[in-house]
């Protein structure tokens, strides 16, 4: 079994699928890397990806138009971060246990209308994997890199222009320092509530694509509880990545990779039983965090709220 | 006036812990009509019909009760946690991994007396549950690890644990005999039941829980371990200055929150079920207990003695929507997402009571300041 592990053709399938299966948690990730930066935890991301995951099958399922799916998962997403945003920002309330609230509210009402709009797991042909010319005639790199999907791609690209946005633009700036000294921020005249309204809108939009790139572009499927906790294991990875894209980058990669090997061996015939082996990315995620503990330190304001001085 | 004002402002804070859940409440339903008239049902129809589901008969109301009891018991242990300052989302996990070591037990020791068995048989629950609390708790306090992302992903390990199990080793043998293969174990002995409180599926176990309530209400409120794990949920540096081992605290507080769950689980076993049955997902067997115990804590206050009627009217909640959607075919899953706008609203009313006590300090300030006028107000 080693040996067949070890073939070009399984290697190359088990990056290919690594690749491809990070595309939600990059998504997500990062945009909960723009809410922590500026000091907001936010908890639901699993319940706002759901429902970008069923509006966006809904819609490329009734109208055929991806864009238009696409289109209705970011929308979802934008009106869910506005509503944590008010909540968390506006109101101050326990951000941990508000983005409980929110995920059951997106798991509950993603079902109820997933059964009332459908009622049986439907399939839909999601975005095609585009090949890169020339680049995909690379042999072994090709095929692994460049043959893949839109939102995989968008995915990746998200990576350096987050990198930009939070080191080189004044967004950026105001975003961390929101994050880590507001008082001193809201002293400097930046409106602490605006950016965190902002970065935490962002990440319900990029948690909401994160959902569509479940649901048309690698499962082309929706159902009960699509994501299964992925959107918890994409706060994790924030953690993991210290609150920096590229670290995000990594965690996600090592973690999509680790879960595509899993496949593998089970499609091989492990000994392994299937149900010990789906534990993997869970055990992993617990471990990730002890190391992040240990590693790096959050950012200063994350989960407090801020209220102007008295 | 203004005098009048400061007697009556902390009536107001007490009217407000009724009142909160109350209006949290309305407004939840008030949004879950929208929802039904969107889905092309009547709004008051489905509500008469959860109502009538769950209060309407002796049956329905204790149903009511058998399905309030877990909430009840993960929510006495919810309390001990968030009021020790950590958030333990891992409920489901806990339930599980106590109902599995109960059903062990039973399953390895059949001819045993009820007397003998069922006592066994709750401590391995609650222990279960202890070890699964545990472990977050020993993680968050020594390795810095975020319990919230612990506890959940401990829920799925949990989960395919049990999946494991009742496809494995833990199979009913009839099940593997006959190639079905339906994951699940042997039914319990039935010496092994719950007594029934009255000829409905009333069992025992409701009894247990209120006790249990009670108990954690005194342990919390009247010991000094109890005040301790309130401390350090208050202010934890104070706490610390104070020489109070943080840490321990922190673990505790985690370990008697899945200890609770855990006894969950066995009740759930031993008074409903009689046996473990997954459906692959962690639902099926613990029909969400896990969270909505979460939300029951929440609603009442935190406080395990409020924790009952809270507990008991999310049972009705969920009994209600199953008959809603038998009635009307509109899926239960509605109840989860009211669930969960009931919890945004909860933890967002903080904010309207954070600013009422602002409120009437600035007007015991104001008082300060004008004295002699205010008495003589009251005077006249």
């Amino acid at each position: 079994m080693i040996t067949e592990i070890l073939s070009i053709g399984v290697i190359a399938g088990i990056l290919g699928s690594g690749i491809r299966l990070a595309t939600p948690y990059l998504y997500a990730a990062i945009g909960e890397t723009f809410g922590q930066r500026s000091g907001v935890l936010n908890l639901g991301l699993e319940g706002q990806m759901l429902l970008g995951a069923y509006a966006a099958f809904f819609v490329v399922f009734t109208t055929e138009n991806l864009w238009l799916g696409l289109l209705a998962a970011v929308i979802v997403g934008a009106i869910m971060g506005l509503a944590m945003a008010f909540v968390s920002v506006t109101l101050n309330a326990e951000q941990g246990i508000s983005g409980i609230g929110f995920y059951l509210f997106g798991l509950g009402l993603s079902d109820l209308l997933f059964q009332k709009t459908m009622g049986t797991v439907e399939t839909v042909s999601g975005f095609r994997p585009v090949e890169i010319p020339i680049l995909s005639d690379i042999p072994f790199f090709g095929e692994v890199f460049f043959n893949q999907n839109l939102m995989v791609y968008g995915a990746y690209l998200l990576v350096p222009l987050a990198i930009f946005v939070l080191k080189k633009t004044k967004f950026g700036l105001n975003v961390r320092a929101v994050g880590e000294n507001p008082e001193a921020a809201d002293s400097l005249g930046v409106s602490v509530k605006r950016v965190r309204y902002s970065t935490v809108i962002l990440g319900g939009i990029l948690s909401g694509i994160a959902g569509a790139s479940l649901s048309v572009a690698l499962l082309n499927v929706f159902q009960q509880n699509l994501t299964s906790g992925l959107g918890f294991i994409a706060v994790a990875l924030v953690y993991f990545g210290g609150w920096r894209p590229f670290g995000v980058l990594i965690g996600a990669l090592l973690f999509s990779v680790v879960i595509a090997f899993q496949l593998w061996l089970q499609i091989l015939g492990s000994p392994i039983p299937s149900d010990i082996a789906v534990m993997l990315p869970y055990i992993l995620t617990i471990l990730v965090l002890v190391v992040a503990g240990q590693r790096v330190r959050p950012p200063s304001a994350l989960t407090k709220p801020f209220e102007r001085g008295d | 006036m203004k005098s009048s004002k400061q007697k009556i402002t902390p009536r107001y804070d007490r009217l407000f812990v009724i009142l909160m859940p109350l209006l949290a409440t309305l407004l939840a339903l008030a949004i879950g009509a929208v929802l039904l008239i969107s889905l092309g049902a009547d709004p008051i129809e489905g509500y008469s019909a959860m109502f009538q589901g769950a209060f309407g008969s002796k049956n329905a109301l204790a149903d009511t009760i058998v399905k309030a009891t877990p909430l009840l018991l993960v929510g006495v242990g919810i309390c001990i946690s968030f009021r020790g300052g950590v958030l333990n989302i891992g409920g489901e996990g806990q339930l599980i991994v106590g109902a599995i070591c109960a059903t062990y037990v039973g399953l390895a020791l059949p001819e045993l007396s009820f007397g003998a068995l069922v006592p066994i048989a709750m401590v391995a629950g609650f222990l279960g549950g202890a070890v699964w609390g545990g472990i977050p708790g020993v993680l968050k306090a020594y390795f810095n690890v975020n319990e919230i992302l612990s506890t959940i992903m401990l829920n799925a390990i949990a989960v395919q644990g049990m999946n494991y199990l009742l496809r494995g080793p833990l199979i009913d043998p009839v099940q593997l005999e006959a190639a079905s293969r339906i994951p699940q174990t042997a039914r319990l002995s039935r010496l092994y039941d719950l007594p029934r409180l009255i000829p409905t599926r009333l069992h025992a176990g409701a009894l247990l829980a209120v006790v249990a309530a009670v108990l954690v209400y005194i342990f919390l409120w009247r010991t000094t371990i109890g005040y301790r794990i309130r401390a350090v949920g208050l202010n934890m540096s104070a706490s610390r200055y104070a020489g109070i081992n943080v840490r321990h605290y922190i673990v505790l507080a985690l370990l008697l929150s899945g200890a609770l769950a855990g006894l969950a689980g066995a009740v759930q076993v031993y008074g409903v079920h009689h046996r473990m049955f997954t459906d692959g997902s962690a639902t099926g067997f613990t029909g969400s207990a896990g969270f909505n115990g979460i939300v029951a804590a929440l609603f009442g206050q935190l406080h395990p003695l409020g924790t009952i009627p809270a507990s008991f009217f999310f049972g009705a909640l969920i009994v209600g929507a199953n008959s809603m959607q038998r009635a009307m075919q509109i899926p239960s899953a509605l109840i989860i997402a009211l669930n969960g706008l009931l919890v945004v609203f909860v933890v967002s009313s903080e904010y309207f009571k954070r600013r009422l006590e602002k409120k009437r300090l600035i007007d015991i300030e104001s008082m300060e300041e004008t004295e002699k006028p205010a008495g003589t107000e009251v005077a006249a």
